[in-house]
């Protein structure tokens, strides 16, 4: 079987960059819209073609198989040399869809959300680059070239952060997610070069062979406080993966991230960019599960039920609807997280690794489909904020049903499809982790409840006073909507266990009905409180708030975290630490440059009158340079 | 021997095809058809390039005078290559030169003949095919460097390089005799064998060395250099740069390797010494540069300060690396001088502080110098930074770790001149930026050539895996 064709599915994104970025002046608007859309179309058909391909012949006996296409670009040595290329495995390939199928509609999308923007051409070629960059991501043969890519989706999320970049808040919240997470991604490359020096290679199939060096000599391997290096390593590569995913603790870079056009934030927020994470740890899996049996692995399952919490509790007090969205956002990685953290490997006991991979697909559909319809309410409403919108469902109609649809989903309400995914999550949480798996219902409660404030805050109540009547999207953006919408019903009722699973072998997993119940009745209990406080206007709400008081202020205030920062940043870091080293930099190693600078300079100045000009001076030195290297020669080296 | 073995000389054979339909056509073009010998020139140089991508087996001719290999195949396709790029960029400035001089064709043809020479001076098996392919190399360009005869300028340049070559040759040759008295042979292969360290031979050694220091423009026998420069028209002074240089250090590599290998422990020290006065003086005379010619001829001769430090490991490591940094060195500098010849043919003007504002109202020109100058301080992803990079690498692996440390200082040095041009153009506004100009269609294909090569050299490692592979063919 060949699938070698699937290198086009990342180059079409990078002809296209090129194309439009080169051009960008020449392009007219309504020609680069189109163009992008048509080369992602390319790109998403070649990869739904590329799914049906490998998922109906990619089996041998039953398992699985990986294919590689490769090509050496740096050798080190022998054995450590970076490779370039793409491999097709489950995981992916599904990525490889959920990336295509997204940017596709967000293209469609901006096409009528970002109409008479001035620099459309340049948006459309961000765009490019970065579903270039995540699709080298997804199919990355080794962790250097993952890395490679990992870096470029950082930047060019950067520039489409900033894209309004006359906007000074733009700038600063590109700058940092830009920091935040090029910090995290500092502990990525230290693990990367920790765990290459010991095994000597850089290769996913090496690393995640049960017989190669990592998981079959960590044990020998040295070690380092108490843990072997090869965890430490692994944990050091998970802190790249917090960063881009947003976990704690370094979730703070999302919600300012929403500066963002709104296509963007459904695009690198949503689907692809910030499960980049998880889906390393996935690619890693094994290596996670069997490296001082899962102590790396514990890690992961932690942190993304406390960011999973943590996140669900803050998105109940905002009041801007993008960050109760990009809250929501990192809960759901967080859920992620956890299932990869809590599952095993072999057979049905690695469940909550398909459970993570089927969340990650469930999610990007009705989470960029919740993007895209906010961008939707904030292209009629011009504003990002609750109390600037109700009874919006009588002016926009299809906003109105696909989000309700997306919130049901997310919601976890029977039938939709974050119900069957968040099912399986929990089951796999169940299983290994009872407090996890409270935590997690938990949050599925308060999940309900915020989506739903968010649903009946927009669409129900009174009017607010308008500058103009609102009115629903053009169809170049309710298209992608109801497309979505779609998805968010019937993607939970692929088999996904028969596609993708930890030990590449298909499985049968089957609806846990008593747990079933029981997420799905506290999800109705978190609907059906959002409806007794925001389906009608009243004081309930505030006097709850009222009720909590600081606690509400501060879950409201993101528990402080950017104040943390700030604080450590600002006053320790800039204050004590960068004042010392820069009186230093100045003093000692500026004044040495600057000492070496003016020596050079003045030096120079002396012999320029080396060059005379006289021809009878250049022989001179010519015949004079023979002499004085023959008679060093022979007087002083021989003897 | 047979016919056969002539097609050893295809490439030469190729060239002296084209001199000899050069002339035919001047011979029998009338006037108004003389311009047409820029496309026909290039044709042709084009086609013998695009042969020199077919293998070639090795061997010798003529008892020994003529000898090739992979290494002096590729290195030939690449110099053939350079000077290809090099007549794209000059195509317009030639047209010109019909209108007005009623000159076109000497230029090619001198050209050529003068790339004939570089080919037979690489391929030679004895000193004295070395010596005729030198002259060969050097008197057309003295002409070369005139041929813009109505500037007093061009014509100082002129006689500056007449003169200093020959006395270089005369040295150089003087060498050679001694070389000879002391061994009673001139083949390369047969004095290897003799040659033994006695004082004669070292002297001898040290006179043959300066004539190829010449050329090289290592100091103390650079000086001719950025007088020549500034006098040549931009195409020649780039020709001397690039092309010249990039032959000269290839064969005194190989002699150094294999002739003179049993005198290592002298020319070891005297290039280890040559290494540091050149780079200092290239790089502090550059710093000073306001006129873009001298800049690059002192940062040329910088240059091949770096690439002498791929000579002190003696073996394929050594003889990969100056083959790899030459190679790119040969795009990154044509380049550079194809956007000074771009600006300086529409616009007169060749001075750093002229580019102020370029970026502004010529990006791509800007970019395509940043490129080429990065490339020369050696910024990584591109081409240069893997060439210093392996040069350092092999200095180091012989354990001159005090000499890769002069040299990264030079490097840093360099990096502050060439980061002045790019300041100028990307930095700073001036309300006289040159205008924004379309280059001809000759001067874009050349510079678009070159920004490939700077791009694929950098990027591209099965270059440097293929000439490792070659590289040792001269080595036994």
């Amino acid at each position: 079987m060949d699938f070698s064709y699937t290198i086009l599915i990342p180059l079409i994104p990078l002809a296209l960059f090129l194309i439009l970025g080169l051009f960008s002046k020449k392009i007219p608007a309504s020609i680069s819209g189109w163009l992008g859309s048509l080369g992602l179309g390319t790109s998403f058909a070649l990869s739904l073609y590329t799914a049906y391909h490998y998922f109906m012949d990619g089996k041998l006996e039953g398992v699985y198989q990986t294919f590689i296409y490769k090509q050496t670009w740096l050798v080190f040595t022998d054995k450590l040399h970076i490779d370039l290329g793409v491999l097709i495995d489950p995981i992916s390939v599904m990525m490889m869809v959920v990336v295509t199928t997204i940017s596709f509609m967000v293209h469609l999308y901006s096409r009528g959300y970002m109409h008479g923007d001035d620099g459309y051409t340049r948006f459309f070629s961000y765009l490019a680059l970065f579903s270039f960059s995540m699709l080298g991501l997804v199919l990355a043969t080794n962790l250097f070239q993952m890395y490679i890519f990992w870096e470029l989706v950082g930047a060019s999320s950067f520039l489409l952060i900033g894209y309004y970049y006359t906007k000074p808040s733009a700038v600063a919240a590109a700058k940092k997610a830009f920091i935040v997470t090029r910090f995290a991604d500092l502990g990525f490359l230290l693990g990367i070069l920790l765990i290459s020096y010991y095994t000597g290679t850089f290769d996913f199939q090496d690393l995640t062979s049960e017989e190669g060096l990592l998981i079959a000599g960590w044990g020998a391997s040295a070690s380092f406080m108490g843990l072997s290096v090869f965890t430490w390593g692994l944990i050091l590569i998970y802190m790249g993966g917090v960063g881009k995913s947003a976990m704690l603790p370094f979730h703070i870079w999302l919600p300012d991230a929403m500066e963002g056009p709104t296509p963007v934030s459904a695009l690198i927020h949503a689907a692809t960019m910030v499960v980049a994470g998880v889906y390393l740890v996935a690619r890693l899996f094994p290596a996670y599960y069997f490296v001082e049996d899962g102590f790396a692995l514990q890690v992961v399952a932690y942190v993304g039920a406390l960011s999973s919490l943590v996140a669900a509790l803050i998105a109940v007090t905002q009041t801007d609807i993008k960050r109760v969205l990009a809250f929501s956002t990192m809960s759901q990685i967080g859920y992620m997280m956890l299932a990869l953290g809590v599952s095993k490997y072999e057979g049905h006991e690695g469940l909550g690794y398909m459970a993570s991979m089927f969340h990650l697909f469930t999610h990007a559909m009705f989470k960029a489909l919740l993007f895209l319809g906010a961008g939707s309410v904030i292209h009629a409403v011009h504003s990002n904020y609750m109390k600037d919108m109700g009874g919006l469902r009588k002016y926009m109609p299809i906003t109105h049903i696909t989000f309700l649809i997306a919130s049901l989903s997310i919601a976890g309400f029977p039938g939709f499809a974050g119900f069957f995914s968040k099912d399986e999550i929990l089951v796999a949480a169940f299983e290994s982790n009872k407090l996890i798996y409270f935590s997690s219902v938990f949050v599925a409660g308060l999940t309900a409840f915020y989506m739903f404030r968010l649903y009946f805050n927009i669409f129900w109540g009174e009017d607010r006073k308008y500058a103009h009547t609102p009115h629903e999207s053009p169809l170049s953006m309710t298209i992608p909507l109801i497309f979505l919408a779609f998805m968010s019903i019937f993607a939970g009722y692929i088999p996904f266990s028969q596609f993708v699973t930890a030990d590449l072998t298909p499985f049968t997993a089957h609806l846990d009905l008593p747990l079933a119940a029981i997420a799905s009745s506290v999800g109705i209990i978190g609907i059906i409180i959002a409806f007794i406080f925001y389906k009608k206007p009243n004081d309930l709400p505030e006097r709850f708030a009222n009720a909590f008081g600081f606690i509400y202020k501060w879950i409201y205030n993101k528990l402080y975290f950017d104040e943390l920062y700030i604080f450590v940043t600002k006053k320790i870091l800039f204050g004590i630490v960068a004042f010392s080293a820069s009186w230093f930099d100045k003093n000692v190693v500026d004044g040495s440059m600057i000492g070496i600078g003016n020596v050079t300079v003045s030096v120079s100045n002396k012999i320029k009158g080396m060059q005379s000009g006289k021809l009878q001076d250049y022989a001179m030195s010519f015949v004079g340079g023979i002499v004085v290297i023959a008679m060093v020669v022979f007087y002083i080296w021989i003897n | 021997m047979n016919l056969e073995s002539f097609l050893l000389m295809r490439s030469e054979i190729g060239l002296l095809a084209i001199l000899l339909l050069l002339i035919i056509f001047e011979i029998f073009s009338n006037k108004k058809q003389k311009a047409a010998v820029i496309p026909f020139a290039i044709i042709l140089l084009a086609i013998n390039t695009a042969l020199g991508f077919l293998p070639l087996a090795a061997g010798e001719l003529f008892g020994g005078m003529f000898r090739t290999n992979a290494l002096l195949y590729f290195f030939k396709t690449t110099l053939s290559l350079g000077v290809l790029i090099l007549l794209l960029q000059s195509a317009d400035w030639l047209k010109e030169k019909v209108v007005d001089e009623n000159k076109a064709s000497e230029f090619f043809m001198l050209l050529i003949s003068s790339l004939l020479g570089t080919y037979f001076m690489i391929s030679a098996g004895d000193f004295l095919m070395f010596f005729i392919g030198l002259e060969l190399a050097t008197l057309p360009v003295a002409a070369l460097v005139a041929y813009d005869t109505y500037k007093r300028i061009s014509a100082e340049g002129a006689v500056k390089y007449i003169l200093s070559s020959a006395l270089a040759s005369g040295a150089s040759l003087f060498g050679i005799s001694l070389l000879y008295a002391t061994t009673g042979t001139i083949y390369f292969e047969s004095m290897a064998e003799i040659l033994a360290s006695s004082n004669l031979a070292i002297l001898g050694f040290i006179f043959f060395f300066s004539g190829l220091a010449f050329k090289i423009s290592l100091a103390p026998f650079h000086f001719w250099t950025a007088d020549v420069y500034e006098g040549a028209p931009i195409n020649v002074a780039s020709y001397l740069s690039v092309i010249s240089k990039g032959a000269a250090v290839l064969i005194l590599m190989i002699l150094l390797f294999t002739v003179f290998k049993v005198l290592m422990p002298v020319w070891n020290n005297i290039i280890y010494a040559v290494i540091i006065a050149t780079m200092f003086i290239g790089n502090l005379f550059a710093i000073r540069q306001q006129n873009l010619k001298r800049f690059l001829a002192y940062s040329s001769i910088a240059q091949a300060g770096f690439i002498l430090l791929g000579l002190m490991s003696v073996d394929q490591l050594g003889a990969t690396t100056i083959v790899y940094f030459v190679a790119v060195y040969i795009f990154s500098n044509l380049g550079a001088f194809g956007v000074v010849q771009a600006v300086s043919s529409f616009s007169d003007k060749e001075n750093i502080n002229d580019y102020e504002g370029l970026y502004r109202t010529n990006p791509k020109l800007s970019l395509l110098m940043m490129l080429a100058l990065f490339s020369l301080a050696g910024i990584p992803p591109l081409a240069g930074f893997f060439g210093k990079f392996f040069l350092y690498t092999a200095a180091a692996s012989k354990g001159y770790y005090i000499l890769v440390f002069i040299a990264v200082v030079n490097a840093t040095i360099s990096l502050y001149y060439y980061l002045l041009v790019v300041r100028a153009m990307f930095l700073r506004q001036s309300d006289q930026a040159i205008p924004y100009f379309r280059s001809p269609f000759y001067m874009r294909l050349g510079l678009i050539l070159a920004a490939i090569g700077i791009l694929v050299a950098g990027v591209y490692s099965p270059l440097y895996d293929y000439i490792f592979s070659i590289s040792n063919t001269f080595l036994n």
